[in-house]
């Protein structure tokens, strides 16, 4: 079963919901995901909502994904440079690989990821997908 | 021409929002695999496609983009909205409040009053009323109500045409600047009618046929309008929409037939057209399409409707701040236009991974 | 630094169905342990590199396996950095004889990866990624290369046909190689029409899915040469670690802990990029070894490529590369690749690669990675 536990994916709901990650007290720096000490050496933070808009840097498609995003195969995924600047890699929905292109803007929208089972939970996160 | 006047409410729509999937399939295609005639169909019905999630959405994520919608729009701290009810007959879970996931995604914080409804396709029109008495008695300064499904049918069920995914929600409030469409009454028809449901375990809803018209639709439906009609003193004319439950394209221009409501008050919120029946979505999709496009001054009257059954009617006068604010958002047209279609094997592979 | 690897052995690299990961392993060490005609008991310190047999045989502690096999009570240490996992056992083994502590040293690495389904590998190796960040993602390792090839055509132009040059190069290696997982020759066309995995990578541009072992005995300079005339000497050794994620790196085109590592190990061996014979790489996926090559300083930034389709890196040519088939065509045992790449290095110095022998082989260099360049290991061999 894929990560059945529910509780890895509870403690990262404000990042993985609301693209929540930390500006450095210090040198003002942004980060997503939050990280423990930041490159100015400070380990003092704050946290920053993300406006949910990027850039995508590079993309590709899974035709079939492991364990539990068998399902939902095939799935676009790419790396994004937030417009405040940290790269993440996401899930690109609502698009097929020939709709994408290196350089093009994209809006984070929420989705479903994957279930850990029939029994098991319902794990949800941000996805982006091309600007409309 | 003299009217009752209630006392104003005061409280009112701060902010609206609406979400409806890229995914659409045609009638076409159901009939193709219904050997049906789809002219007929189309005809009958009143519809030419309905829409459909993508396989990463359900009634979670569509409740939470258009709650984020509604956010855009009211322009207030979420933190300051003290509840949150989500009605829809889709709940990704049995047992786990979609309410609960909304109020996270939106960061309204831990002091949150929160449910999930149920009563058939008026489940979010429902927890519109509950918002509206929690707003009104002042216990919350701001309340938010979504109605929102990723319904489901049966292949081969004459329910395939038309169960569609959307949703829309609504924050309500008493800051009388920030109010976009006042709330002047609302009440409710409600009765037990056996005339369409879904048993606990059961994948797919069974409806009794044509018992699900005079007796059941019809019935609370008008039967909350007249009421509504009766209790303020209005006529028909003095609406410039009027927004009816829509199951088909059909039912609700038979309904307003008998008021004599014209095209032009209904055609705005007729959303079932081209997206069909999103069930606890409909009568609220119909509403945001209403309040994406009204003037200051406009008034709307709305009736909702849910099978078991009842249904919820409600008037609103729009304000100048609707104007200000139906560009903060995508609106349901927006939504409506943008669509990708399927086949009917797509469609069957995206309604497998609703829960 | 100057330490012997003064014994080798490999098992048969594929689809070994009839030999457990035990067995596996112990093949490896015995071999190991006869080509430098030891005894057991000599064997005084034990690594061994391994990624997935937690995950996919539910076999932790493969250390206490590995001292066991020898019927030893020495200290044995499983080590574990995905892909580099075997290069990164190599590394502690070097520490310990620089350090004092051990002369002689058994370095192994090991992989059982048939067992399971395919399904439950691919899941197994998102762990050599970040979980929470690319794992949620549903991020595979093929997507994860893919996004880098992506992004290096886009950059510098490279062509699918030239790109595709790699994995051909690397079969017609492994027909000349006994104990590659693969014995057929493929063409360009071959490559570009096999079933897409991760546009714009096809299947013919990943590494396998392989079981197999590969040990080594290292000893320190004076007992080498008193054990060994024939020793090839480990005269560099360089580590270094990157992002876990592939999103957090400064750049999806090149690979800063291969700069980072090869310019360590490089410095420690008194070489440069130009002295470099032969090299062993990390092609998991053929992008790997254009970005292997250029990270080595063997090509320059983007001309990789151009390099590969003008048939530069065949055993006969300008820049010998991965003449024992690679990852691709020898087979990718997770934890037996990065000392597997050594005993090639080894055999080439030796004068004992046999038909794929690279003529006058002086100095080579092993480049291992786990994950998508979080951790890079670069070790330089002499003769």
């Amino acid at each position: 079963m894929f990560r059945s536990t529910p509780i890895i994916r509870w403690r990262k709901y404000d990042e993985r919901y609301s693209l929540v990650g930390a500006k450095c007290a210090k040198c003002g720096m942004l980060h997503y995901p939050r990280v423990a000490l930041c490159a100015c050496d400070s380990s003092k933070f704050s946290p920053h909502k993300f406006n949910g808009e990027g850039t995508l840097i590079s993309f590709t498609d899974v035709g079939s994904g492991p364990e539990a995003f068998a399902e939902h195969s095939p799935y676009c995924l790419g790396i994004v440079q937030l417009s405040e600047g940290p790269k993440i890699t996401t899930q690109l929905s609502d698009c097929k690989l020939e709709d994408l292109s290196i350089g093009m803007k994209v809006i984070a929208t929420f989705r479903k990821f994957y279930t850990s089972g029939e029994k098991g939970a319902i794990h949800y996160g941000t996805k982006f997908t091309p600007k409309w | 021409m003299e009217m009752v006047k209630e006392k104003s409410l005061g409280i009112g729509i701060v902010g609206h929002g609406a979400y409806v999937p890229q995914f659409r399939i045609k009638a076409e295609s159901i009939a193709e695999v219904q050997g049906a005639d789809a002219e007929k169909i189309k005809a009958g019905l009143g519809l030419t496609e309905k829409s459909l999630p993508a396989k990463d959405e359900d009634t979670v994520t569509i409740s939470v983009q258009a709650a984020r919608n509604a956010l855009a729009r009211a322009g207030i701290d979420p933190k300051k909205i003290g509840a949150i009810y989500v009605g829809s007959e889709s709940h990704p879970y049995a047992v786990k409040p979609t309410a609960a996931t909304v109020g996270e995604a939106i960061q309204a914080g831990f002091d949150t009053m929160a449910a999930d409804t149920e009563f058939a396709c008026k489940a979010g029109s429902a927890a519109i009323q509950m918002v509206a008495g929690l707003v009104k008695s002042e216990m919350i300064p701001y309340g938010m109500a979504i109605g929102a499904d990723t319904s489901q049918s049966s292949p081969g069920n004459a329910l395939e045409y038309s169960a569609a995914a959307g949703g829309a929600a609504f924050i309500l409030g008493r800051e009388k600047k920030e109010i976009t469409a006042e709330l002047e009454k609302t009440l409710s028809f409600t009765s037990d009618t056996p005339d369409f449901w879904r048993r606990g375990l059961q994948e797919f809803p069974e409806h009794a046929g044509r018992f699900t018209g005079e007796p059941a639709y019809f019935k609370h439906v008008l039967g909350a309008t007249n009421m509504m009609l009766e209790e303020t003193g209005y006529k028909p004319e003095d609406f410039d929409y009027a927004v009816f439950h829509m199951p088909n394209g059909k039912f609700p221009l038979q309904a307003a037939k008998k008021y004599g409501f014209t095209p032009e008050q209904m055609k705005p919120g007729l959303v079932v057209n081209r997206i069909g029946n999103t069930y606890s979505g409909s009568s609220l999709l119909g509403l945001s399409a209403v309040l994406d496009i009204a003037k200051a001054g406009e008034k709307i009257l709305v009736t909702s409707y849910g099978s078991g059954s009842g249904s919820d009617s409600f008037i609103f006068n729009c304000t100048k701040r609707l104007e200000s604010v139906q560009n903060l958002a995508k609106k349901t047209e927006d939504y409506i236009a943008r669509k990708r279609f399927v086949n009917y094997a797509i469609y069957r592979q995206h309604m497998e991974l609703i829960h | 630094m100057k330490i012997g690897v003064i014994g080798t052995g490999l098992t048969k690299f594929g689809e070994v169905w009839d030999k457990s990961l035990r067995e596996l392993l112990a093949e490896a060490q015995l071999k190991s342990i006869e080509e430098a005609k030891l005894s057991p008991k000599d064997i005084e310190m034990i690594f061994t590199g391994n990624m997935c047999a937690g995950a996919l045989s539910g076999q932790l502690h493969i250390g206490a396996m590995a001292s066991e096999n020898l019927n030893l009570n020495v200290p044995s240490t499983r080590v574990e950095g995905a892909c580099a996992s075997g290069a990164l056992a190599i590394r502690a083994g070097l520490q310990a004889i620089e350090s004092g502590s051990a002369k002689i040293v058994q370095v192994n690495g090991v992989e059982k990866m048939t067992d399971v389904s395919t399904d439950q590998v691919t899941t197994a190796l998102m762990g050599a990624g970040d979980e929470e960040v690319e794992g949620f993602q549903g991020a595979t390792f093929p997507a994860l290369y893919a996004l880098m090839a992506r992004a290096y055509m886009k950059e510098f132009g490279l062509t699918r046909e030239e790109l595709a040059a790699v994995p051909v190069k690397s079969h017609k290696h492994g027909c000349m190689n006994p104990i590659a997982q693969y014995q057929k020759e493929l063409s360009i066309s071959d490559v570009i029409n096999s079933s897409m995995v991760s546009d714009p990578l096809t299947l013919m541009d990943c590494s396998p899915i392989t079981d197999g072992a590969a040990s080594i005995i290292l000893a320190s300079e004076s007992v080498a040469k008193k054990l060994n005339p024939d020793a090839v000497w480990i005269v560099g050794s360089g580590q270094a670690s990157d992002t876990l994620s592939l999103s957090a790196r400064d750049s999806l085109t090149e690979m800063k802990a291969t700069r980072i590592a090869a310019d360590s190990a490089f410095k420690q061996a008194g070489i440069a990029a130009k002295d470099v014979h032969l090299a062993e790489v990390h092609d998991c996926f053929s992008i790997a070894e254009l970005l292997a090559i250029e990270g080595l300083g063997l090509a320059k930034k983007g001309e990789a490529g151009k390099h590969a389709a003008a048939g530069y890196h065949y055993f006969d040519s300008k820049m010998p590369i991965n003449t024992c088939g690679g990852l691709k065509a020898c087979g990718h045992p997770i934890g037996a690749t990065g000392v597997k790449q050594a005993v090639e290095i080894v055999h080439q110095l030796q004068n004992r690669a046999g038909k794929r022998q690279v003529k006058k082989a002086e100095t080579g260099v092993t480049q291992n990675v786990g994950g998508t360049g979080a951790t890079v290991v670069v070790n330089v061999f002499k003769r």
